[in-house]
Protein backbone atom coordinates (compact mmCIF):
# COMPACT_ATOMS: atom_id res chain seq x y z
CA UNK A 1 0.00 0.00 0.00
CA UNK A 2 2.56 2.57 -0.67
CA UNK A 3 2.41 4.91 -3.80
CA UNK A 4 4.26 4.64 -7.08
CA UNK A 5 6.80 7.15 -7.78
CA UNK A 6 5.53 11.21 -7.94
CA UNK A 7 6.97 14.35 -8.14
CA UNK A 8 5.53 17.17 -5.92
CA UNK A 9 5.09 20.70 -5.86
CA UNK A 10 2.84 22.74 -2.86
CA UNK A 11 2.35 26.72 -5.11
CA UNK A 12 1.22 29.33 -2.94
CA UNK A 13 -0.54 30.91 -5.34
CA UNK A 14 -3.60 29.94 -8.00
CA UNK A 15 -1.90 31.14 -10.70
CA UNK A 16 1.18 29.34 -10.18
CA UNK A 17 -1.34 26.23 -9.54
CA UNK A 18 -2.64 26.66 -12.42
CA UNK A 19 0.58 26.82 -14.68
CA UNK A 20 1.75 24.33 -13.33
CA UNK A 21 -1.50 22.31 -14.27
CA UNK A 22 -1.30 23.93 -17.60
CA UNK A 23 2.18 22.11 -18.55
CA UNK A 24 2.00 18.54 -16.79
CA UNK A 25 -1.81 18.35 -17.62
CA UNK A 26 -3.20 14.52 -17.51
CA UNK A 27 0.04 13.46 -15.96
CA UNK A 28 -0.35 15.30 -12.75
CA UNK A 29 -3.21 15.12 -10.26
CA UNK A 30 -4.33 17.89 -8.00
CA UNK A 31 -4.22 16.83 -4.30
CA UNK A 32 -6.97 18.73 -1.89
CA UNK A 33 -7.80 16.86 1.23
CA UNK A 34 -6.02 14.01 0.02
CA UNK A 35 -9.58 11.56 1.05
CA UNK A 36 -10.18 9.70 -1.77
CA UNK A 37 -6.82 10.39 -4.11
CA UNK A 38 -4.86 9.67 -1.82
CA UNK A 39 -5.94 6.11 -0.64
CA UNK A 40 -5.97 5.20 -4.62
CA UNK A 41 -2.56 6.42 -5.20
CA UNK A 42 -1.38 4.25 -2.05
CA UNK A 43 -3.22 1.42 -3.63
CA UNK A 44 -1.49 2.51 -7.35
CA UNK A 45 -5.24 3.29 -8.47
CA UNK A 46 -3.51 6.17 -9.70
CA UNK A 47 -0.48 7.00 -11.22
CA UNK A 48 -0.11 10.26 -11.86
CA UNK A 49 3.70 11.30 -12.22
CA UNK A 50 3.48 14.63 -10.07
CA UNK A 51 0.71 15.86 -7.50
CA UNK A 52 -0.06 19.21 -7.49
CA UNK A 53 -1.14 20.22 -3.75
CA UNK A 54 -3.49 23.25 -3.57
CA UNK A 55 -3.60 23.35 0.49
CA UNK A 56 -1.63 26.40 0.87
CA UNK A 57 -3.61 28.11 -1.34
CA UNK A 58 -5.41 30.24 0.96
CA UNK A 59 -7.53 31.84 -1.52
CA UNK A 60 -9.38 28.78 -2.36
CA UNK A 61 -11.38 28.26 1.23
CA UNK A 62 -13.41 31.34 1.26
CA UNK A 63 -16.78 31.22 2.02
CA UNK A 64 -19.02 34.06 1.69
CA UNK A 65 -22.03 36.13 0.27
CA UNK A 66 -22.66 37.50 -2.98
CA UNK A 67 -26.28 38.43 -3.58
CA UNK A 68 -28.00 35.92 -3.67
CA UNK A 69 -25.41 33.22 -4.26
CA UNK A 70 -23.40 32.00 -1.73
CA UNK A 71 -19.42 31.50 -2.83
CA UNK A 72 -17.77 28.43 -1.65
CA UNK A 73 -14.11 28.05 -2.37
CA UNK A 74 -13.24 24.42 -3.41
CA UNK A 75 -10.79 24.24 -0.32
CA UNK A 76 -13.64 24.31 2.23
CA UNK A 77 -13.29 21.24 4.03
CA UNK A 78 -16.23 19.10 5.38
CA UNK A 79 -15.99 19.90 9.41
CA UNK A 80 -16.38 23.61 7.78
CA UNK A 81 -19.39 23.12 6.29
CA UNK A 82 -21.27 21.61 8.78
CA UNK A 83 -20.69 24.53 11.37
CA UNK A 84 -20.29 27.60 8.90
CA UNK A 85 -22.88 29.77 10.11
CA UNK A 86 -23.57 31.15 6.39
CA UNK A 87 -23.64 27.57 4.99
CA UNK A 88 -26.12 26.24 7.51
CA UNK A 89 -28.06 29.92 7.33
CA UNK A 90 -28.38 29.64 3.05
CA UNK A 91 -27.60 26.07 2.00
CA UNK A 92 -28.65 24.12 5.49
CA UNK A 93 -29.06 21.11 3.09
CA UNK A 94 -25.37 21.21 2.47
CA UNK A 95 -23.93 21.74 5.89
CA UNK A 96 -25.95 18.33 6.86
CA UNK A 97 -24.99 16.36 3.67
CA UNK A 98 -21.24 17.50 4.66
CA UNK A 99 -21.78 15.88 8.62
CA UNK A 100 -22.72 12.61 6.82
CA UNK A 101 -19.68 12.11 5.08
CA UNK A 102 -16.92 9.42 6.10
CA UNK A 103 -15.57 9.68 9.70
CA UNK A 104 -14.73 12.32 12.19
CA UNK A 105 -10.91 12.73 10.99
CA UNK A 106 -11.75 11.89 7.46
CA UNK A 107 -14.46 15.19 7.42
CA UNK A 108 -11.46 17.40 8.98
CA UNK A 109 -9.10 17.00 5.98
CA UNK A 110 -11.85 16.10 2.91
CA UNK A 111 -12.76 19.21 0.77
CA UNK A 112 -15.90 20.35 -1.17
CA UNK A 113 -13.59 20.71 -4.27
CA UNK A 114 -12.03 17.18 -4.11
CA UNK A 115 -15.46 15.18 -3.57
CA UNK A 116 -16.99 17.08 -6.48
CA UNK A 117 -14.03 16.73 -8.72
CA UNK A 118 -13.81 12.97 -7.68
CA UNK A 119 -17.48 12.52 -8.44
CA UNK A 120 -18.21 9.26 -6.82
CA UNK A 121 -21.83 8.15 -8.16
CA UNK A 122 -22.81 8.08 -4.10
CA UNK A 123 -21.08 10.83 -2.49
CA UNK A 124 -23.22 13.13 -0.35
CA UNK A 125 -21.98 16.82 -1.72
CA UNK A 126 -22.10 15.82 -5.82
CA UNK A 127 -25.91 15.25 -4.87
CA UNK A 128 -26.65 18.30 -2.92
CA UNK A 129 -24.79 20.61 -5.31
CA UNK A 130 -27.05 19.07 -8.02
CA UNK A 131 -30.08 19.53 -6.22
CA UNK A 132 -29.21 22.99 -5.14
CA UNK A 133 -28.84 24.09 -8.18
CA UNK A 134 -24.82 24.92 -7.78
CA UNK A 135 -22.70 26.03 -10.87
CA UNK A 136 -19.15 25.02 -10.58
CA UNK A 137 -16.34 27.90 -11.91
CA UNK A 138 -13.24 26.14 -13.42
CA UNK A 139 -10.22 27.93 -13.63
CA UNK A 140 -7.46 26.96 -16.40
CA UNK A 141 -3.84 29.33 -17.04
CA UNK A 142 -6.68 30.76 -20.13
CA UNK A 143 -9.60 31.47 -18.62
CA UNK A 144 -12.39 30.61 -16.23
CA UNK A 145 -15.87 29.23 -17.04
CA UNK A 146 -19.06 28.42 -15.13
CA UNK A 147 -20.72 24.91 -15.63
CA UNK A 148 -23.98 23.71 -13.78
CA UNK A 149 -23.83 20.46 -11.32
CA UNK A 150 -25.89 18.77 -13.91
CA UNK A 151 -23.44 19.32 -16.88
CA UNK A 152 -20.66 18.69 -14.53
CA UNK A 153 -20.94 15.44 -13.73
CA UNK A 154 -20.04 13.37 -16.61
CA UNK A 155 -19.48 9.67 -15.50
CA UNK A 156 -18.49 7.58 -12.64
CA UNK A 157 -15.53 9.12 -11.74
CA UNK A 158 -16.11 11.82 -14.46
CA UNK A 159 -16.00 15.16 -14.59
CA UNK A 160 -16.67 17.87 -17.18
CA UNK A 161 -13.25 19.05 -16.00
CA UNK A 162 -10.56 19.56 -18.82
CA UNK A 163 -6.81 18.08 -18.08
CA UNK A 164 -5.71 21.88 -17.21
CA UNK A 165 -8.73 22.94 -15.21
CA UNK A 166 -9.35 22.99 -12.14
CA UNK A 167 -12.83 23.54 -9.90
CA UNK A 168 -12.11 26.80 -7.86
CA UNK A 169 -15.90 27.88 -6.62
CA UNK A 170 -19.01 27.02 -6.05
CA UNK A 171 -21.57 29.09 -6.55
CA UNK A 172 -24.79 27.95 -4.74
CA UNK A 173 -28.16 30.09 -5.21
CA UNK A 174 -29.71 30.47 -1.32
CA UNK A 175 -32.25 28.72 0.07
CA UNK A 176 -35.74 30.32 -0.37
CA UNK A 177 -37.91 31.78 2.25
CA UNK A 178 -40.33 28.51 3.99
CA UNK A 179 -38.06 25.97 2.18
CA UNK A 180 -36.82 23.18 3.88
CA UNK A 181 -34.92 20.31 3.22
CA UNK A 182 -34.40 16.18 3.20
CA UNK A 183 -31.26 14.17 3.04
CA UNK A 184 -31.31 10.65 3.27
CA UNK A 185 -29.18 8.16 2.57
CA UNK A 186 -28.65 4.35 3.42
CA UNK A 187 -25.27 2.32 4.27
CA UNK A 188 -24.30 -0.86 5.69
CA UNK A 189 -21.64 0.07 7.90
CA UNK A 190 -21.18 3.98 8.95
CA UNK A 191 -19.48 6.27 7.02
CA UNK A 192 -19.38 4.03 3.87
CA UNK A 193 -20.69 5.96 0.68
CA UNK A 194 -24.57 5.47 0.61
CA UNK A 195 -26.03 2.26 -1.64
CA UNK A 196 -28.91 5.14 -2.72
CA UNK A 197 -29.24 8.42 -1.06
CA UNK A 198 -31.95 11.13 -1.77
CA UNK A 199 -31.95 14.73 -1.56
CA UNK A 200 -34.99 17.12 -1.51
CA UNK A 201 -35.91 20.61 -1.17
CA UNK A 202 -39.44 22.32 -1.00
CA UNK A 203 -40.58 25.47 -0.67
CA UNK A 204 -43.63 25.97 0.45
CA UNK A 205 -46.33 29.20 -1.57
CA UNK A 206 -49.46 30.06 -0.44
CA UNK A 207 -51.58 27.83 1.87
CA UNK A 208 -51.09 24.00 0.80
CA UNK A 209 -49.23 25.30 -2.49
CA UNK A 210 -45.51 24.45 -3.38
CA UNK A 211 -43.16 27.13 -4.75
CA UNK A 212 -40.66 24.43 -5.95
CA UNK A 213 -39.81 21.10 -5.33
CA UNK A 214 -36.27 19.37 -6.03
CA UNK A 215 -35.48 15.99 -5.65
CA UNK A 216 -32.54 14.35 -6.51
CA UNK A 217 -31.23 10.27 -5.82
CA UNK A 218 -27.53 9.10 -6.29
CA UNK A 219 -26.86 5.44 -6.21
CA UNK A 220 -28.69 4.34 -8.89
CA UNK A 221 -26.65 5.30 -12.08
CA UNK A 222 -23.12 6.60 -12.77
CA UNK A 223 -23.77 9.87 -11.79
CA UNK A 224 -26.74 11.95 -9.29
CA UNK A 225 -29.79 12.38 -11.52
CA UNK A 226 -32.19 15.35 -10.34
CA UNK A 227 -35.93 13.74 -10.86
CA UNK A 228 -38.27 16.45 -10.00
CA UNK A 229 -40.19 15.12 -13.17
CA UNK A 230 -41.29 12.16 -11.95
CA UNK A 231 -43.33 14.00 -8.99
CA UNK A 232 -47.31 13.75 -9.92
CA UNK A 233 -48.06 17.06 -10.99
CA UNK A 234 -50.80 17.34 -8.74
CA UNK A 235 -48.30 16.42 -6.11
CA UNK A 236 -46.02 18.70 -7.42
CA UNK A 237 -47.98 21.65 -6.92
CA UNK A 238 -49.52 21.50 -3.27
CA UNK A 239 -49.04 19.62 -0.45
CA UNK A 240 -52.38 17.22 0.63
CA UNK A 241 -52.87 14.27 3.06
CA UNK A 242 -50.49 11.35 2.20
CA UNK A 243 -48.09 13.51 0.08
CA UNK A 244 -45.02 11.73 0.33
CA UNK A 245 -46.60 8.63 0.70
CA UNK A 246 -47.81 9.18 -2.53
CA UNK A 247 -44.90 10.53 -4.21
CA UNK A 248 -43.10 7.84 -3.22
CA UNK A 249 -44.18 4.84 -4.97
CA UNK A 250 -44.38 6.65 -7.85
CA UNK A 251 -41.29 7.91 -8.25
CA UNK A 252 -39.58 4.38 -7.01
CA UNK A 253 -41.76 3.01 -10.11
CA UNK A 254 -41.05 5.24 -12.48
CA UNK A 255 -37.32 5.47 -11.89
CA UNK A 256 -34.65 4.00 -14.17
CA UNK A 257 -31.90 2.24 -11.67
CA UNK A 258 -28.79 0.38 -12.67
CA UNK A 259 -27.86 -3.05 -12.34
CA UNK A 260 -24.85 -3.77 -10.69
CA UNK A 261 -23.19 -6.66 -9.15
CA UNK A 262 -23.24 -5.58 -5.77
CA UNK A 263 -26.76 -4.22 -4.56
CA UNK A 264 -29.92 -6.43 -6.27
CA UNK A 265 -32.03 -3.79 -8.50
CA UNK A 266 -35.43 -4.60 -6.44
CA UNK A 267 -33.78 -3.82 -2.93
CA UNK A 268 -32.11 -0.49 -4.17
CA UNK A 269 -35.80 -0.03 -5.45
CA UNK A 270 -37.63 -0.33 -2.38
CA UNK A 271 -34.53 1.87 -0.63
CA UNK A 272 -35.50 4.71 -3.16
CA UNK A 273 -39.26 4.76 -2.03
CA UNK A 274 -38.69 4.79 1.74
CA UNK A 275 -35.85 7.19 1.44
CA UNK A 276 -38.13 9.29 -0.95
CA UNK A 277 -40.33 9.53 1.39
CA UNK A 278 -38.32 10.01 4.38
CA UNK A 279 -36.76 13.07 3.11
CA UNK A 280 -39.61 14.81 1.73
CA UNK A 281 -41.52 14.56 5.11
CA UNK A 282 -38.53 15.77 6.63
CA UNK A 283 -38.24 18.68 3.74
CA UNK A 284 -41.90 19.13 4.69
CA UNK A 285 -41.04 19.55 8.86
CA UNK A 286 -38.31 21.49 8.10
CA UNK A 287 -40.64 24.05 5.53
CA UNK A 288 -43.14 23.98 7.83
CA UNK B 1 10.30 18.71 -10.07
CA UNK B 2 11.65 14.92 -8.85
CA UNK B 3 10.45 12.27 -7.36
CA UNK B 4 13.76 11.91 -5.32
CA UNK B 5 14.09 11.56 -1.60
CA UNK B 6 14.73 15.40 -0.74
CA UNK B 7 15.12 17.28 3.06
CA UNK B 8 11.79 17.58 4.96
CA UNK B 9 11.94 19.57 8.26
CA UNK B 10 8.63 17.92 10.90
CA UNK B 11 7.26 19.63 13.82
CA UNK B 12 6.30 16.35 15.59
CA UNK B 13 5.21 16.90 19.75
CA UNK B 14 6.83 20.45 19.43
CA UNK B 15 10.25 18.82 18.60
CA UNK B 16 12.02 19.34 15.00
CA UNK B 17 12.98 16.56 12.72
CA UNK B 18 14.90 17.06 9.92
CA UNK B 19 14.21 13.89 7.57
CA UNK B 20 15.07 13.09 3.90
CA UNK B 21 12.00 11.77 2.18
CA UNK B 22 10.84 10.88 -1.27
CA UNK B 23 7.23 12.91 -1.73
CA UNK B 24 5.55 9.65 -1.89
CA UNK B 25 6.29 8.79 1.37
CA UNK B 26 3.31 8.57 4.07
CA UNK B 27 3.81 10.66 7.13
CA UNK B 28 2.83 7.46 9.29
CA UNK B 29 6.02 5.65 7.63
CA UNK B 30 8.23 8.63 8.31
CA UNK B 31 6.65 9.27 12.03
CA UNK B 32 7.48 5.51 12.86
CA UNK B 33 10.44 4.97 10.73
CA UNK B 34 12.63 8.56 10.52
CA UNK B 35 11.39 10.02 13.92
CA UNK B 36 11.39 6.58 15.75
CA UNK B 37 7.32 7.44 17.03
CA UNK B 38 6.33 3.62 16.64
CA UNK B 39 2.97 4.52 19.00
CA UNK B 40 1.44 5.93 15.55
CA UNK B 41 0.30 2.92 13.99
CA UNK B 42 -0.74 1.15 10.33
CA UNK B 43 -3.31 -0.79 9.93
CA UNK B 44 -4.53 -0.64 6.68
CA UNK B 45 -2.85 2.44 4.31
CA UNK B 46 -5.97 3.62 3.08
CA UNK B 47 -7.61 5.98 5.82
CA UNK B 48 -10.41 3.34 6.84
CA UNK B 49 -8.97 1.67 10.47
CA UNK B 50 -8.15 4.85 11.75
CA UNK B 51 -5.23 3.14 13.87
CA UNK B 52 -2.51 5.62 12.43
CA UNK B 53 -4.82 8.85 13.59
CA UNK B 54 -2.72 11.77 14.64
CA UNK B 55 -3.09 15.72 14.95
CA UNK B 56 -2.74 17.83 11.79
CA UNK B 57 -2.46 21.35 13.58
CA UNK B 58 -4.92 20.36 16.53
CA UNK B 59 -7.09 18.19 14.25
CA UNK B 60 -7.26 14.42 13.73
CA UNK B 61 -6.02 12.93 10.02
CA UNK B 62 -4.81 10.09 9.06
CA UNK B 63 -0.91 9.32 8.62
CA UNK B 64 -1.43 7.08 6.03
CA UNK B 65 -3.60 9.89 3.95
CA UNK B 66 -0.95 12.67 4.27
CA UNK B 67 2.19 12.45 2.91
CA UNK B 68 5.16 13.81 4.75
CA UNK B 69 6.14 16.24 2.19
CA UNK B 70 2.54 17.89 2.77
CA UNK B 71 3.08 17.95 6.88
CA UNK B 72 6.07 20.86 6.59
CA UNK B 73 5.08 23.74 8.51
CA UNK B 74 2.52 22.12 10.14
CA UNK B 75 1.92 20.81 14.28
CA UNK B 76 1.62 17.07 14.25
CA UNK B 77 1.08 15.29 17.61
CA UNK B 78 1.31 11.72 18.09
CA UNK B 79 0.17 9.59 20.56
CA UNK B 80 3.13 9.97 21.99
CA UNK B 81 2.77 13.45 23.26
CA UNK B 82 -0.48 12.41 25.45
CA UNK B 83 1.75 10.18 28.29
CA UNK B 84 5.31 12.42 27.89
CA UNK B 85 5.45 13.15 31.93
CA UNK B 86 4.61 9.42 32.49
CA UNK B 87 0.79 9.91 33.39
CA UNK B 88 -1.91 8.48 31.61
CA UNK B 89 -4.02 10.95 29.86
CA UNK B 90 -7.88 11.07 31.12
CA UNK B 91 -9.03 9.25 27.70
CA UNK B 92 -6.04 7.04 28.41
CA UNK B 93 -6.96 6.10 32.11
CA UNK B 94 -10.01 5.75 31.61
CA UNK B 95 -9.58 3.33 28.72
CA UNK B 96 -7.70 1.21 31.15
CA UNK B 97 -10.27 1.98 33.79
CA UNK B 98 -12.89 0.07 31.58
CA UNK B 99 -11.15 -2.15 30.26
CA UNK B 100 -10.93 -0.65 26.90
CA UNK B 101 -8.52 -2.40 25.18
CA UNK B 102 -7.12 -5.78 24.46
CA UNK B 103 -4.26 -6.15 21.70
CA UNK B 104 -4.06 -2.18 22.02
CA UNK B 105 -3.42 -1.79 18.50
CA UNK B 106 -6.15 0.71 17.55
CA UNK B 107 -5.86 2.10 20.78
CA UNK B 108 -3.30 4.80 19.90
CA UNK B 109 -6.02 6.10 16.90
CA UNK B 110 -8.63 6.24 19.62
CA UNK B 111 -6.80 8.16 21.96
CA UNK B 112 -5.94 11.11 19.38
CA UNK B 113 -9.08 11.45 17.79
CA UNK B 114 -11.02 11.22 21.15
CA UNK B 115 -9.14 13.60 22.69
CA UNK B 116 -9.77 16.52 20.08
CA UNK B 117 -13.66 14.99 19.31
CA UNK B 118 -13.83 15.27 23.58
CA UNK B 119 -12.54 18.80 22.98
CA UNK B 120 -15.51 19.73 20.57
CA UNK B 121 -18.52 17.50 21.73
CA UNK B 122 -18.08 17.62 26.20
CA UNK B 123 -21.11 16.47 27.06
CA UNK B 124 -21.88 13.73 23.88
CA UNK B 125 -24.28 11.11 24.24
CA UNK B 126 -23.60 6.97 23.93
CA UNK B 127 -24.89 7.18 20.88
CA UNK B 128 -22.86 10.07 19.30
CA UNK B 129 -19.65 8.32 20.88
CA UNK B 130 -20.56 5.37 19.39
CA UNK B 131 -20.91 7.50 15.76
CA UNK B 132 -17.37 8.89 16.68
CA UNK B 133 -16.11 5.43 17.26
CA UNK B 134 -16.94 4.59 13.91
CA UNK B 135 -13.89 6.01 12.02
CA UNK B 136 -11.69 3.50 14.75
CA UNK B 137 -11.92 -0.13 14.13
CA UNK B 138 -11.30 -2.32 16.61
CA UNK B 139 -11.45 -6.11 16.20
CA UNK B 140 -10.96 -7.69 19.60
CA UNK B 141 -12.24 -5.86 22.75
CA UNK B 142 -15.45 -5.06 20.88
CA UNK B 143 -16.92 -1.47 21.63
CA UNK B 144 -18.95 -1.25 24.68
CA UNK B 145 -15.84 -0.81 27.27
CA UNK B 146 -14.67 1.63 24.74
CA UNK B 147 -17.82 3.39 24.59
CA UNK B 148 -18.03 3.57 28.42
CA UNK B 149 -14.34 4.62 28.80
CA UNK B 150 -15.14 8.10 26.52
CA UNK B 151 -18.10 8.33 28.58
CA UNK B 152 -16.19 8.19 31.26
CA UNK B 153 -13.42 10.32 30.10
CA UNK B 154 -15.99 12.89 29.20
CA UNK B 155 -17.40 13.06 32.65
CA UNK B 156 -14.11 13.39 34.10
CA UNK B 157 -12.62 15.94 31.71
CA UNK B 158 -15.78 18.28 32.39
CA UNK B 159 -15.29 17.42 36.34
CA UNK B 160 -11.61 18.73 35.64
CA UNK B 161 -12.34 22.03 33.39
CA UNK B 162 -14.96 22.93 36.56
CA UNK B 163 -12.00 22.71 38.78
CA UNK B 164 -9.68 24.72 36.55
CA UNK B 165 -12.30 27.73 36.35
CA UNK B 166 -12.27 27.71 39.85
Amino acid sequence: MKPAKFSYEAPRTLDEALHSLATWRDDAKIIAGGQSLAPMLNMRLARPDHLIDINRLTELDRIALDGEQLMIGAMARHARLQRDALVKLHAPMLAHAAETIGHYAIRQRGTIGGSLAHADPAAQLPLATLTLDAEFELRSAVGTRTLSAAAFFLSIFTTALEPDELLATIHIPVARPREGFGFRLFNRRAGDFAIVAVAVTLARGEGATIDRLRLAIAGIGPVPLRIDNLVPREDAAAVRAGWSARIAPAVAAAVKIEDNERTPLVFRRELVERLVRDALDDALERAS
Amino acid sequence: MSTASAPVTLIVNGVTYRVLAEPRRLLSDVLREDCVLTGTHVGCEHGVCGACTVLFDGMPARACLIYAVQAEGHEITTIEAFAADGELSVVQQCLHEEHGLQCGFCTPGIVVTMEAWLGEHPTPTDAEVRDALTGNLCRCTGYHNIVAAILKAAARRRVEAARDER
